[in-house]
């Protein structure tokens, strides 16, 4: 009897240990991308355009460095926010992809303050890219002198898409685009008479989305870009009154709004059921999809204010502090930012590249507008989209609006609170 | 000595493989947790220690529960939890009560009340997203149309959308999925108790409704302290069908747990170990008495 006891304790115990280091091995080989030829490309391109830019981005990567193997890292889910906690994890735990994804911009400050990527400046020297970028761009992706990642495409945040028919049955002319916000406001107006949602806006980002455009319009390039470094108060008269006519807009916007994410709201203007939307140029993929017809169908024009600003995000790819192949991780970087890489990608994306030196007579009707608008105009970089502000400034700034459109706070509360966030963040 | 190592020893060696696991990623988590909340951890560079981390003790507690937000979120909370709580406490037991009796059909209907059980509440969440659709009028759709579709116009309400009491809306569909979970629990309470019991009180002549009043209710106790216990943490600990429903960054369908997840999406790592410690001591007040009283009940 005693023997059989013994017997169990002892091969249950064996077990455990045998389980244990199940565990403690099955978490190694899980990460993929060790050495080698294997090159581990971290991004939340999962699915539609984006897919279809990534697989142009690879074939293209084929063709430059076939000594490597291009090794899919992409998370689906949560418009990249799964992707983003399963990197936080990875970065956490130093098992860092050979490369990741990231907006350009302020998003990245996280990671450059816990060192978890590298500097890429020599980068730019060696595939030549100072000159191939414009100025503005290579300014804004600067940190004490240092460049963390390097730009793969550049996406516009600040046009109103509308639907020209929508427009015509009440009275408005597509084809002139209103020459301030307050044109823009009896616009709406006129188009809620026509008994239609004005203007469709999706959940909180969304809406960050709107205000980012109307602070852009009416404080002008200089002043709104002084909002993320101290130059500008966010107690500003302007700023007042550009929640002002935040609060008259989102007067005019769908009550489902919350439970909507952009494709939802855009589709509400394809449809036929909402006059104006605001988003970021993505959205041209959507009209291209329901096969609409630019100018017929539907307009676009960036919200128009005191001057003509390009309100700005970009992805973008960085080398992880100890990434397994790092020579792979720059093959990468080599190819996102080769003439070849961008033109690729981006034709099949549907944003611009970053690069001002591409073929550009191959991208469509609204591109144009956009690589145009990218050359010439004053470069302000998006809140909601991690180009102005760091995560933790983001989600105070969301709160905030959230809490201002669901009518939980009044105007004053919301300036408020937005004045203590930059007054927490803001260096 | 040897004795009592001959008595207890094989039995210890046994379940240690389970103590060791349960104690390394229960407890020593929990303790960890419990640190990292009382210290201003609140940035990634801290994080993986390039900037160093100190003990604060309860500072992130008092600033939380300080904050407006956070109170809104509790108070969303305990909105929700008294909403589903009460709601498939009297649903289930409606249920039960109506299916004890044998029915023709009777398996079936319990079938069908258990079944919402078995999706998931992201699946069941993405469905009741858009009947809790909070347009009204002519671009009302789910259930605010089939108000109007049926003349109850007056009945169109922006559901979870509602700043203050939008929450509540939300424990519907956990309701509906939980409802059939209580109504097993009491039918398995109802089974418990002995037909001779019910017999007597016959002789005693006492009515239909008497007997359940005074013989088969009282017996149920213990099965209605689980059910509320298991509904409420589960209420407690909500999030996927909230976040199925509405997004993280929506300010009227924040609740802690939500709070804790947008928290560690911007490297704040106190202040989410903080809002998981709330959490974790709101379930542990819930939980410690029952399972106190369960053990005296087996060792009486």
């Amino acid at each position: 009897m005693l023997d059989r006891r013994r017997f169990l304790a002892l091969s249950s115990a064996a077990l455990g240990v045998g389980a244990l280091a199940a565990c403690s091995s099955g978490g190694d080989s899980g990460s993929g991308g060790d050495g080698g030829t294997d090159v581990e490309v971290f991004t939340w391109w999962a699915a539609g355009s984006e897919k279809a830019g990534l697989d142009a981005l690879v074939k293209v990567f084929g063709e430059q460095h076939s000594d490597f193997t291009f090794v899919n890292g992409a998370v689906a889910g949560g418009a990249g926010s799964a992707a983003k906690d399963m990197l936080q994890s990875r970065l956490q735990a130093s098992d860092p992809p050979d490369t990741f994804q990231a907006h350009a911009g302020a998003e990245l400050q996280d990671y450059i303050d816990a060192a978890q990527i590298e500097d890429v400046s020599d980068l730019y020297d060696e595939y030549k890219l100072t000159d191939a970028f414009p100025k503005d761009l290579v300014d804004r992706l600067t940190v004490d002198g240092k460049i963390y990642s390097i730009p793969s495409n550049i996406h516009r945040s600040n046009v109103v898409w509308a639907n020209a028919k929508v427009l015509e049955k009440a009275g408005i002319d597509a084809k002139k685009a209103p020459g301030s916000v307050d044109d823009f406001l009896a616009d709406l107006e006129k188009a809620k008479g026509a008994g239609v949602t004005a203007l469709s806006v999706g959940t909180t980002w969304c809406q960050v989305n709107l205000l980012e455009a109307i602070l852009m319009s009416e404080l002008g390039s200089e002043k709104y870009n002084g909002l993320f470094d101290g130059k500008t108060t966010w107690d500003d008269a302007a700023v007042t009154s550009s929640l002002e006519a935040f609060q008259k807009m989102m007067g005019y916007t769908n009550t489902d709004r919350d439970s909507l994410d952009w494709p939802d709201a855009t589709q509400q203007l394809i449809d036929g059921k909402a006059a104006y939307n605001v988003m970021g140029d993505w959205a041209e993929a959507a009209f291209q999809q329901a096969k609409l017809k630019d100018g017929e169908d539907y307009t676009y024009f960036p919200l128009p204010g005191k001057e003509k600003i390009f309100g700005f995000l970009a992805d973008s790819f960085t080398l992880p502090v100890g990434a397994p192949n790092a020579d792979g991780a720059k093959a990468w970087l080599d190819t996102l930012s080769s003439k070849d890489g961008q033109l690729a990608f981006n034709l099949a994306k549907g944003s611009i590249p970053a690069r001002t030196d591409v073929d550009e007579s191959q991208f469509g009707t609204y591109s144009q507008t956009a690589l145009k608008s990218f050359a010439e105009d004053a470069i302000s970089p998006s809140i909601a989209h991690g180009a102005a502000v760091p995560v933790a400034w983001l989600n105070d700034l969301s709160d905030a609006t959230s809490q201002f459109t669901t009518g939980a706070s009044d105007l004053a509360a919301y300036q408020k609170a937005l004045v203590a966030a930059a007054h927490k963040y803001a260096s | 000595m040897r004795s009592r190592v001959r008595r207890y020893g094989p039995p210890l060696l046994l379940i240690s493989p389970s103590l060791v696991l349960v104690g390394v990623f229960v407890y020593v988590l929990i303790a960890r947790n419990l640190w990292t909340s009382m210290t201003d951890n609140h940035t990634a560079a801290q994080a993986n220690g390039r900037k160093d981390v100190s003990f604060v003790f309860l500072e992130n507690y008092v600033a939380l529960f300080k904050s407006p937000q956070f109170q809104h979120s509790l108070w969303n909370l305990v909105l929700f939890t008294a909403v589903f709580l009460v709601g498939a406490m009297i649903v289930g037991f409606v249920w039960a009560w109506l299916l004890e009796r044998p029915l023709p059909g009777g398996r079936i209907f319990q079938t069908v009340y258990l079944f919402p059980m078995a999706i998931s509440f992201v699946a069941s969440g993405v469905v009741w997203r858009w009947l809790l659709n909070s347009n009204q009028g002519d671009s009302a759709t789910g259930l605010n149309r089939l108000f109007q579709m049926v003349g109850l116009d007056v009945l169109e309400n922006p559901w979870w959308n509602q700043v203050t009491f939008g929450i509540a809306a939300i424990a519907i569909p956990a309701i509906w999925q939980l409802s059939g979970y209580v109504m097993a629990l009491f039918l398995a309470g109802f089974r418990g108790v002995p037909d001779d019991l019910r017999e007597a009180a016959r002789m005693d002549g006492a009515s239909s409704l008497q007997m359940y009043r005074h013989v088969i209710f009282p017996q149920l106790t213990p099965v209605l302290m689980s059910a509320i216990v298991i509904i409420a943490h589960m209420s407690l600990k909500s999030f996927d069908l909230i976040m199925s429903i509405s997004k993280p960054a929506n300010y009227q369908t924040k609740v802690p747990a939500v709070d804790m997840y947008v928290f560690k999406s911007s490297f704040d790592y106190a202040n989410a170990a903080a809002v998981g410690t709330v959490l974790l001591a709101f379930i542990a007040i819930l939980i410690v008495p029952y399972l106190i009283q369960q053990h005296r009940e087996r060792t009486r």
